[in-house]
């Protein structure tokens, strides 16, 4: 075993010191989704999807065999239920849907209004998107749910406002501020060269950010907007604790209605294996963009 | 001083805060507040230890391991955390025995906040395992060359020269995860585990003010987070490499 205390290699290294071209550190490829260590990424997600399917057929069988005679399978149970789960989960991504629309709507002004030249825009823009990105996502869910009114009375017109609207609203708060952040960096990280070019041949601020700016910048934005559109995906389940009748609350609710404790297992299983199928693809083709986007030096 | 503050802004304005005056609301909010704190001091320690396991088997030699490693992190990334915290409660724990508490009663083995623990940290390792990951791709492998070359084994390289740099590089990453946890937390809500949302919802659903709790929730939330960017952001200026920006 060699000796493993620290050498100073440096030492004694005095003014004829070589340089080097070697890189003393390599760029810090961030998350959210870094290449992965093995090439194939279709072989991770199946094998990620086989590896729960088996775990789930394992399960399934086992709640089979041990079912009690008399009683209906629990792969009979599980087909009866899965047509509803399923549409639970098309509720989760229209949600999904309604809410990353209407929060990238805000957030794309709300990014904008952060690199305005008035300070008190820019600096209200940008307290309102910290606060919204540091509040936890059920808490301003629930925000939204016990504040908003149940219905509103314009010039004598009632407008109704079901739970599910006051969820998206509540869903979209984050998302916005998440996008303001995604804006405001995919602006700023467009070289000022270009604003400086663009003031030379006489555009206005409103045509170089138009013009010149976005069209760039939408490009960087994509990506990590997709990410954001993932992690939205996920959070829909969060509806189910409101109240709101979703892929989650009908998997409860299937399992309190049969009231087999040993369907638990697949009947979970079952659901997350359908957000990862929908999952997985975009977070695959994230990385695919970002890498194609990627800015080279 | 406090108290009688917000007694008078109760009576004169109707705003009812009650757990500034009232003691038995204080308890509760605080009892809260401590849970989630826990819970979150436990599941970021846990999170970060089960992270750096997973970024030394996913640069193993066994193939299985790193197969393994894969899988793990891409299927927790890509789920609902509130469906794997489901999973783990009803599902997971359900199959596990229950004990007796000594009066007779039957307890589970693991208990709410334990699951919310095991989940988030499951959840959280997850991603911390691709940060350490990206953060160990930024140190060039000629580092690690030289290391070996001085006789360093994988561990020893790994801990006194790899880990030292990939660490602070990905700090700012790492950061961002563990504020994400912190939101994460209140998830344990729908478990039932009595933290500082349960708190908050048990009070305003018997003192009736909805608004003025959940203001003070959000208030709350956005100091925690707060507080750990604070630690955090001190503890990355304490450790940056001089001369690196990233």
């Amino acid at each position: 075993m060699s000796d493993s205390r620290p050498v100073h290699i440096l030492q004694g290294c005095g003014v004829t010191c070589a340089t080097t071209d070697l890189p003393v550190l390599k760029p810090f490829r961030a998350p959210p989704i870094a290449p992965s260590g093995l090439a194939a990424p279709v072989v991770i997600g199946g094998a990620a999807l086989t590896c729960v399917a088996l775990l789930f057929g394992a399960s399934l069988a086992h709640a089979q065999l041990g079912a009690a005679t008399g009683r209906d399978g629990a792969l009979a149970i599980l087909l009866r239920w899965a047509p509803l789960i399923f549409q639970g989960f098309l509720f989760n991504i229209l949600i999904s849907f309604l809410a990353m629309a209407l929060g990238t709507v805000v957030g794309v002004v709300a990014g904008i209004a952060q690199v305005s030249l008035a300070a008190p825009v820019r600096k209200s823009a940008w307290a309102l998107t910290q606060f919204f990105r540091n509040a936890p996502w059920l808490v301003l869910l629930f925000y939204a749910m016990f504040l908003l009114p149940f219905e509103f009375r314009v010039l004598g017109l009632t407008i109704a406002f079901p739970a599910w609207v006051k969820a998206i609203i509540g869903l979209a708060l984050p998302v916005a501020a998440n996008v303001s952040e995604i804006v405001r960096g995919g602006i700023t990280s467009i070289p000022s060269g270009q604003w400086e070019s663009a003031e030379s041949l006489a555009f206005s601020r409103r045509q170089t950010m138009w013009m010149i700016i976005l069209p760039q910048a939408v490009k960087r934005m994509i990506p990590p907007w997709m990410n954001l559109y993932a992690i939205l995906t996920m959070a829909t389940t969060l509806i189910s604790v409101v109240g709101i009748q979703d892929g989650l609350s009908i998997t409860r609710g299937a399992l309190i209605a049969e009231s087999r404790p040993d369907l638990m297992i697949p009947m979970y299983l079952l659901l997350l294996m359908m957000f990862f199928a929908y999952c997985y693809p975009i977070a695959r083709a994230t990385l695919a963009l970002e890498r194609r986007f990627s800015v080279r030096a | 001083m406090i108290a009688s503050f917000f007694t008078w802004l109760n009576d004169a304005y109707g705003l009812n805060f009650s757990i500034f005056y009232d003691a038995f609301d204080q308890a509760r909010f605080l009892k809260g507040l401590w849970t989630t704190v826990y819970i979150c001091l436990v599941s970021i320690t846990a999170s970060v230890v089960l992270g750096l396991l997973g970024v030394w088997v996913a640069g193993g030699r066994s193939r299985l391991g790193r197969l393994t490693v894969r899988i793990y992190v891409q299927f927790f990334r890509n789920t609902p955390p509130l469906v794997q915290l489901s999973f783990f409660y009803f599902a997971v724990g359900g199959l596990l025995p229950t004990i007796g508490d000594g009066a007779g009663a039957q307890v589970p083995l693991v208990g709410g906040t334990g699951w919310a623990i095991i989940a988030l940290s499951l959840f959280a390792g997850a991603f911390n395992a691709e940060i350490f990951r990206a953060g160990i791709e930024a140190v060039p492998s000629t580092m690690v060359e030289a290391a070996e070359s001085l006789g360093y084994t994988r561990f020893q390289s790994m801990v006194r020269i790899v880990l030292p740099l990939a660490f602070r590089i990905c700090l700012p990453a790492l950061n961002n995860n563990l504020v994400n946890l912190v939101k994460t937390t209140t998830l344990a809500y729908a478990i039932g585990v009595p933290e500082l949302l349960y708190a908050a919802s048990q009070i305003w659903s018997e003192v009736l003010n909805v608004r003025e709790m959940m203001n003070v929730l959000l208030v709350a939330y956005v100091l925690l987070v707060a507080v750990l960017v604070w630690l955090m952001s001190r503890w990355e200026r304490a450790m940056r490499i001089p001369g690196y920006a990233p």
